[in-house]
């Protein structure tokens, strides 16, 4: 159904220029412009929406496009389809540039940047004499396709919407792919893709200069629609009317992009006509308008109104509602890392200490973990489990002391790196990404398992190797028992659940080295139960684990061997029997017997 | 260039600089407080000056029509919202506060001769016009979603930048204005010469300075606010009010947004749009500071000041560019000083 939707759309689009009648030119030149701008904000879908970053500079990219263009053909006769390379190449080294210095910072870094330089572009647009400076240069020649000169707003409509079309597609597929899971994790899920092997800063970068390559490719039409160009639609003003457009819309959704589009380009006109009349002053007073809407839109449909009309029409027409659930299709299983021989040391935690300021949280604790065994590290609240946690697995990196993982010292290492080489993990406070299904959660597990990249997701050439990750994802929901939520919501299960999820991502990264953190907080008798048994059997299958847990009867039962922390430093270890009758563990969990 | 034209060019970059140190402390007590990146901050600059302007042509200042009607929205908001939680004692404090007030403020307006008025008192009605402002705004674009991420605070704050951009030349129109110096006439320092407005400006400039050192290390609302800033949750568990901080901190950087526009405008002429420019250098000395430390950016501040004045002697066209174009190597510099994958809100 949605399909043929679709399908209804498109024909009307491609049909529209042949439609509208010679007296309707002023509507062609409306969906030309709709169509450029929609592109620029298609860009800021993945860049804002998706990815939770923002830019207020996108004009700027594309003026980057448009005078590339204007000034290559018009001052050297070059042919516009290498101009459109050279301005895509220009764009992405200037994108690379600032991409590089601004997205590793805080979230608020970028935007305050692009607003920067969103300014500084349009003075030097205006101030370069081979660019005419404020009046802007003119002449540029028609694009030709095939001999043809697109000389006309119809003709050239063609080119526009072939090109968003192009653009939007290639978006879906790349959100839909290991790489989109990823981009999708960098809205809130940092550390946990990070741990997940996911080179978030290098995501970042990614959909930052797709978003500009879009913003330029759009210049670049708008340079030869016009076949004249000026500093003015390049300004700051316009790079935030952008992002309105893609706020309004539905900055989330591919399709919120052309609503924004559309919506912004038709009430602009309307606007402009109406305002000034009813104020009798001339000037751009839209903006009032704009930014009153956008402020309701952030108060009361923060996602946009994309959504907002999805789902009326969904309430209304219900045979429309994308179905939820779907199918795994059969895959070849992926290959599977080699595991060290059981009894081997694959962990070696020497005199571990994180300070955190003034406070000391590990001091000095050294233990070691072997393949095949249940290692369980217990301790009261606050005893520093979870920080030793997280200096093993580089979340937090230890403040002294060495950490060697398979023989070779990881402490340093960012923990991607540390997860490429076989450590996995759990976190104590789940770390899922709420809105996402259960199985691209656990499928981000086996990030590092897949290895094409976002050049061939857009294009779906990496359909195999989702079928195989995917597949594997799966497996290992089945095998953790929550075979029956693969297209839920991670968010809508209960906590106990949420926390096996955890488990099923660690566990799609192949790991040789499990780390859970609580796993069984909040499990039922008989969770708990299934829980043990299997743990008992990735132990059998020689997988080292290493254990926090609360439940004494949980841990007694499953552990090797057990290390007991309190106030950061090690107290105690030793087998569980051990331990149970050790004085100073039990003056350290139930009090001196006096 | 000789050494005369180099103590003019300082003498701008200095008087600039100022300003725009004040206004980089008012970013950073906003950003601080209320986690809004307040963008609007430089039209509280054209606000001031053109609102002084008109008062001195003896018109009744268009500003005035803004604070009735937002006054009259955040009573109904807030009326509509006392009733439903059944506390109707608090509406009359409410309908002074949001109604009385403004409409008291007309009514004044609109019986004296503002003209006639001494320049003390016209820049006093000029800071009750506008400086509410910036409260009723908190109250009416912020408060609902103030504990949104910081980066849907910031696209509001850039919808309300246009909006007061939009609605600026609809009050004051597209012509700019100067209004009179506070003292005309220069100093002769033999070798050069000193406007007394630029001492005004540096003088007011350190008084407000120490002021607010003042008024967040000794004052119980200043302590409140560092409190807010460092907390939020342990604030409120103390029984400090966040939105009482947010409004407080509003009111500050209009206050410093209006009084630093009514100080500039006797030397630049100002027009309905050129808070925005004048603020983003304010913010490219806050950057500086990394939006946490007063002094840093203040003295980034000044930087751009400087830097501002004597690359307008050098490349005058490029001036925009090479400010804007600073913050490029500061943040260059800030990313490879700070390090490790964060998680953002």
């Amino acid at each position: 159904m949605r399909r043929l939707i679709l399908l209804a759309f498109l024909v009307l689009l491609a049909l529209l220029p042949v439609l509208l009648p010679e007296s309707a030119e002023f509507y062609v030149t409306l969906a030309n412009y709709i169509g450029l701008y929609a592109l620029v904000a298609l860009g800021l879908v993945l860049l804002t929406g998706v990815g939770g970053l923002t830019s207020f500079g996108q004009a700027a990219f594309v003026g980057v496009g448009a005078y590339a263009t204007a000034w290559l053909t018009t001052a050297f006769g070059w042919s516009p389809w290498l101009t459109l390379l050279v301005a895509v190449a220009a764009t992405t080294v200037v994108a690379l540039f600032l991409g590089f210095i601004t997205l590793r910072m805080g979230g608020h870094y970028l935007p305050l940047g692009t607003i920067a330089w969103g300014i500084s572009l349009y003075f030097l647009f205006g101030n370069i004499e081979a660019f005419g400076g404020h009046t802007g240069l003119g002449g540029i020649p028609p694009v030709s396709l095939a001999g043809i000169e697109l000389k006309s707003g119809r003709e050239f409509y063609y080119l526009i919407w072939i090109a968003l079309m192009f653009g939007v597609v290639a978006t879906q597929n790349l959100l839909d792919s290991r790489d989109g899971r990823a981009i999708r994790a960098l809205k809130g899920g940092v550390v946990m893709a990070e741990a997940m092997g996911v080179n978030t800063a290098w995501y970042k970068i990614v959909i930052f200069t797709v978003a500009a390559q879009f913003a330029c490719v759009s210049g670049w039409l708008y340079a030869h629609l016009q076949r004249f160009v000026n500093p003015t639609p390049f300004s700051l003003t316009q790079g935030i009317e952008y992002l309105f457009m893609a706020v309004i819309g539905g900055v989330g959704h591919v399709w919120g992009a052309l609503l924004g589009a559309g919506l912004i380009t038709i009430f602009k006109q309307w606007l402009q006509d109406l305002l000034p009349k009813l104020l009798g002053q001339s000037g751009n007073f839209e903006v009032i308008v704009f930014g009153l809407v956008m402020i309701f839109v952030l108060h009361r449909a923060r996602d946009g109104l994309w959504p907002v009309l999805l789902a009326r029409v969904e309430r209304l027409w219900p045979a429309l509602a994308a179905n939820a659930g779907g199918r795994v299709a059969a895959a070849e299983r992926l290959p599977k890392r080699e595991m060290p021989q059981a009894g081997d040391t694959i962990l070696d935690v020497q005199q571990v200490t994180k300070r955190f300021g003034g406070l000391t949280a590990n001091n000095a604790v050294s233990f070691t973990v072997r393949a095949g065994e249940v290692m369980a590290l217990i301790g009261p609240n606050g005893a520093g489990k979870s920080t030793m946690f997280n200096c093993i697995s580089g979340v937090n990196p230890p403040t002294e002391g060495e950490v060697r993982f398979l023989n070779q010292r990881v402490d340093g290492l960012a923990s991607r790196e540390i997860a490429r080489r076989g450590m996995s993990r759990t976190f104590q406070h789940v770390r899922l990404l709420p809105a996402m299904s259960v199985l691209d959660n656990v499928a981000i597990g086996a990030h590092l398992r897949g290895s094409k990249t976002f050049v061939h997701s857009s294009l779906r050439l990496d359909r195999e190797e989702e079928r195989r990750l995917r597949h594997e994802a799966a497996r290992q929901i089945e095998r953790v028992g929550l075979g029956e939520h693969l297209f839920d919501a991670a968010g809508s299960l209960p906590l106990g659940k949420q926390r096996i999820v955890e488990i099923a991502r660690a566990l799609a990264a192949d790991p040789c080295l499990l780390l859970l953190d609580e796993p069984a907080a909040g499990l039922r008798y008989l969770e708990k139960q299934a829980l043990a048994e299997l743990l008992r059997k990735l132990r059998g299958e020689g997988m080292g684990i290493l254990l926090v847990e609360h439940d004494m009867d949980f841990v007694m039962g499953l552990a090797d061997r057990v290390v007991v922390m309190e106030f950061g430093e090690k107290l105690a270890e030793g087998l569980p029997q051990q331990i149970q009758e050790d004085p100073k563990v039990l003056q350290a969990y139930l009090g001196g017997v006096e | 260039m000789d050494f005369q034209i180099a103590l003019l060019l300082g003498q701008d970059g200095l008087t600039n600089g100022a300003i725009y140190a004040l206004l980089a402390l008012a970013l950073v007590l906003v950003f601080a407080v209320t986690r809004v990146i307040f963008i609007p901050q430089g039209e509280f600059v054209a606000y001031g000056a053109l609102t002084l302007a008109m008062l001195q042509a003896g018109k009744l200042p268009t500003t005035l029509w803004l604070i009735l009607a937002l006054g009259a929205a955040a009573a109904v908001l807030d009326g509509a919202q006392a009733l439903r939680h059944g506390a109707a004692r608090k509406l009359p404090r409410l309908l002074a506060v949001n109604l009385a007030v403004p409409l008291a403020l007309w009514g004044l307006l609109a019986n004296i001769d503002l003209a006639g008025l001494p320049l003390l008192a016209q820049v006093a009605l000029t800071l009750a016009v506008v400086v509410p402002l910036g409260p009723m705004i908190y109250r009416l674009a912020y408060q609902p979603i103030a504990e949104a991420p910081v980066l849907i605070l910031l696209i509001v704050s850039v919808a309300v930048h246009v909006v007061l951009i939009g609605l600026g030349l609809l009050f004051f129109g597209a012509e700019g204005t100067r209004t009179p110096a506070f003292t005309e006439g220069t100093l002769d320092l033999g070798t050069t010469t000193l406007q007394y407005q630029t001492l005004w400006i540096l003088a007011i400039s350190a008084v407000l300075i120490v002021a607010l050192y003042a008024f967040f290390g000794r004052s119980i609302y200043g302590k409140a606010l560092r409190a807010t800033a460092l907390n939020r949750t342990g604030a409120r568990l103390m029984g400090i009010s966040t939105t009482m901080a947010g409004k407080l901190s509003f009111t500050l950087a209009a206050l410093i947004g209006a009084f630093s526009g009514i100080l500039i405008s006797p030397i630049t002429t100002l027009y309905y749009d050129s808070g925005f420019l004048i603020g983003l250098k304010g913010f490219v000395g806050a950057i500086i500071g990394g939006l946490a430390s007063y002094p840093v950016a203040a003295a980034g501040a000044l930087l751009v000041g400087f830097l501002e004045s004597y690359s307008s002697f050098y490349a005058s066209a490029y001036k925009e560019v090479i400010v804007f174009t600073l913050i490029i190597p500061v943040l260059l510099w800030r990313s490879l000083t700070s390090h490790h994958a964060e998680e953002e809100e």
